[in-house]
């Protein structure tokens, strides 16, 4: 298109170049398009990769029939069953749950299980009542002797567990659980004959409420989601308080000197900075430095199992740190948009610098503040690496009771998961991401929500 | 000038009820101590850096200060193996370089694109439509993203380019899944920039006769290129920066390679790996991890800062 300095073309050659430049208008236009359309398909891509390993065909063989251990303790037990309508393992009364898991599991693993929670409150299964008198008396008495006795539904799970030990062998994806189905039985009846066919959401109520477990049929995300809400709690408590004050500070107090425009242009490159890097500032100063307070030392309520500071207190001020950024440039952008007539108003009427803080000027800077700190938030639950580095647990099945005990959080669970080289670890690994990307999604819409109801009240 | 208004004594006595008066009086006190508050609040963001710096380079200090470690073999050799004392940073670092450039290569081209058709063609309407779901791509957590690049992209490369050529874990496959990350980063603050061009110099090219893709390719971007260009540094630094789609998908050793489908650790997967075990305070893979962490940091804070440099040097100013 040089030409255009020495050589104007007229006519058909006029027609002919505007053509061309009109081809290649649309060429770009499509380019432009398709570029767009990629990104919507990289998000579609990841949505269809996620379900179609949370849902699908597993064969599962179990080491124990089921039916066959509820005959064998009918029989035993001198129950006349009915041959038609046998009673599922499930509906058994508490009592033959017992007496089934007594039968097959040894008397060790049968004292452990019983130490960590009694079957009954008045007699004893597995231990002999001295022993436990003296269990109970030692110093650090075990979970069992003050807790309450297991349910019918605890049992259930631990006879499943131990004696019935039902192991996924093979598991589908959910496109071809759709379309190839007789594939799947083919294989099926060659590679397990013994193995039972079922169609398995991986994402159940069950594994909610399940706590970990090495065995990816039983574990669950309990200990991961009560994390999650412990370190989130946690690192509001500390980054929105501060966070807020410094975007107040700089915007309605900070002079124009050196000082804060140092806090200001630090702030912009901490925003940079890799969140792994944060990590590592946790570990050396939460973890390490502080392990005396963030441990619980000094209030004196320090967890047996965590004799460091590796804990949700840590991990929370760690993400705490690392959102704080966020927090200041968003508050910073909510309190300069509140229109300074406000506060003129405001000193015209005689009230203090605060009083026009806090009763003009932040209630109408208000949403826009709520909606960055959720932003910051949902951050802050998707964050991994800077909670590897700064220690997160890798097997618990406690729930953390406060924040003293160690952690584990659902981001943490999913790359753990994922690591595992067995594929049923990678279905349970895209059912906890569906869980967090819902729980992620539901606080991205509050904040829209909350965006749009404040702002129509107050402008 | 404000302060001057607030602090007067007589006039709000003079002026209201009694009550008021005492407030007054009992705040300002109140209202000191408020500030230096807020002040301590901002003064955090300092301590931190302060706290990153410190820390960092502490522990680095400690490493090059072991007999095993030299800091020259640090910086030449190809070499990481702790195990017999060969501490050469080579390898994670060229790891790093080859998703970060593969990542570049998938995000600067979309993430252009997709902001000159946002900000230059798009009507309304689709652009109400389309910002969003960039926006849930850039709300998605990046081990999701890794767990997309390890059970996804990587099978994809192998049925593409074979089993035996492409392994298990590669540097190919984070880095594009890396690439995808960062979209939406580059989009948005490009599209910004674009934006922010004035809408007289586009009208003036219409007017003289350039078609569509011609104003924006010879008139817009060259204006709004300072804005773009910072937007490309900050891509790259946080490429350099992403940890979780490596761990997971680029593989765990440091290899010397530059081969896209063989197996390398970068240096923040090292870090996630080494930091994951069991790790004892005042080991040499304890010092080492921060030795690492010092020059990550120092990249990705002179990424940021030549991004604003660009800005400030290089920005068209227009009425």
């Amino acid at each position: 298109m040089n030409s255009y300095n020495s050589h104007f073309p007229e006519g058909d050659e006029l027609q002919a170049q505007i053509d061309r430049r009109h081809r290649s208008g649309l060429i770009g236009r499509s380019l432009f398009l398709f570029s767009t359309i990629v990104g919507i398909i990289a998000l579609t891509a990841l949505l269809y990769n996620v379900t179609n390993q949370a849902f699908g065909f597993v064969a599962v063989e179990n080491e124990r029939e089921p039916e066959l251990i509820v005959r064998e303790y009918e029989v035993s037990a001198g129950i006349v069953a009915n041959i038609d309508a046998p009673t599922p393992l499930a509906e058994l009364p508490k009592d033959a749950l017992v007496s089934i898991l007594a039968a097959y599991v040894s008397d060790g693993v049968g004292r452990r299980l019983e130490r960590e929670q009694r079957f009954y409150t008045n007699y004893l299964i597995f231990e002999s009542e001295e022993t436990w008198t003296d269990i109970c008396a030692s110093e650090e008495p075990p979970e069992g002797c003050s807790g309450s006795p297991r349910s019918q539904e605890n049992v259930y799970r631990l006879v499943l567990e131990r004696v019935v030990e039902p192991d996924v062998v093979q598991s589908w994806s959910l496109v071809d659980s759709l379309f190839n189905r007789d594939e799947i039985l083919a294989e099926m009846q060659e590679k397990y004959p013994s193995a039972g066919l079922e169609f398995r959401s991986w994402l159940t109520p069950s594994f909610l409420t399940s706590p970990q477990s090495d065995r990816p049929e039983l574990a669950g995300l309990r200990t991961a989601i009560f994390g999650s809400i412990w370190v989130i709690i946690i690192t509001i408590l500390f980054s929105f308080p501060v966070g807020v004050g410094a975007a107040i500070y700089l915007e309605e107090y900070a002079r124009d000197n050196m000082v804060n425009r140092l806090i200001q242009t630090n702030i912009n490159n901490l925003a940079g900075v890799p969140s792994i890097i944060y990590g590592m500032l946790g570990l050396a100063i939460f973890v390490r430095t502080l392990s005396v307070i963030t441990s619980g030392a000094v209030f004196g309520t320090v967890d047996p199992t965590t004799a460091n500071g590796r804990t949700i207190l840590s991990a929370g001020l760690t993400l705490g740190l690392l959102i704080l950024p966020i927090i200041i440039i968003n508050s910073q952008e909510a309190l300069r948009a509140v229109p300074s007539s406000l506060r003129q108003g405001s000193y015209g009427l005689g009230a203090t610098r605060w009083q026009t803080i806090w009763y003009h000027v932040l209630p109408a800077a208000l949403p826009g503040i709520l909606t960055g700190t959720i932003l910051a938030m949902s951050r802050a639950i998707g964050e991994t690496a800077p909670l590897v580095v700064v220690g997160a647990s890798t097997f618990i099945t406690f729930d953390p009771d406060g924040p003293f005990s160690k952690f584990t959080v659902l981001p943490i669970q999913i790359y753990q998961w994922t690591a595992r080289p067995q594929a049923e670890f990678r279905n349970i690994a895209a059912a906890a991401i569906i869980v967090l990307l819902v729980m992620l999604l539901t606080m991205n819409a509050t904040a829209v929500l909350l965006r749009n109801r404040f702002s129509k009240r107050l402008a | 000038m404000e302060s001057k208004v607030v602090m007067e004594p007589g006039l709000a006595s003079t002026q209201t009820k009694k009550e008021t008066v005492d407030l007054s009086r009992r705040l300002r006190p109140g209202e000191l101590f408020i500030q230096a508050l807020l002040f301590l609040s901002g003064a955090i963001s300092i301590l931190t850096t302060v706290g990153i710096v410190y820390e960092l380079g502490k522990e680095s200090w400690l490493f090059f200060g072991d007999p095993e470690v030299s800091i020259v073999e640090f910086f030449t050799s190809t070499r990481w193996v702790p195990a017999i004392g060969h501490f050469g940073i080579w390898p994670l670092v060229t790891a790093t370089l080859m998703t970060s450039t593969i990542a570049m290569l998938v995000a600067l081209p979309l993430g252009l694109a997709t902001a000159i058709y946002l900000s230059e063609y798009a009507s309304p309407r689709a652009r109400s439509t389309l910002k969003p779901i960039l926006e849930v791509l850039a709300g998605i957590p990046t081990v999701v993203y890794g767990y997309f690049a390890l059970t996804f992209m990587t099978p994809l490369l192998r049925s593409i380019f074979g089993d035996d050529v492409v392994q298990i874990f590669n540097t190919a496959s984070a880095g594009i899944v890396v690439g995808i990350l960062i979209i939406p980063l580059v989009s948005s603050m490009s599209e910004d920039a674009l934006h922010a061009v004035p809408d007289t110099l586009r009208q003036a090219a219409l007017a003289v006769g350039a078609t569509r893709l011609e104003t924006a390719l010879r008139v817009v971007v060259p204006a709004a290129f300072s804005g773009i260009a910072a937007a490309f540094v900050v891509a790259v630094s946080r490429a350099v920066g992403e940890t979780m789609v490596v761990a997971i998908a680029a593989g765990a050793g440091p290899d010397f390679t530059f081969n896209p489908f063989e197996s390398a650790e970068t240096m923040t997967g090292h870090i996630v790996r080494i930091s994951g075990g069991d790790l004892s305070y005042n080991s040499i893979d304890y010092n080492s991890i921060f030795a690492i962490g010092l020059v990550l940091f120092f990249m990705t804070l002179g990424l940021n800062v030549i991004s604003r440099f660009v800005v400030a040097r290089y920005r068209e100013t227009y009425e």
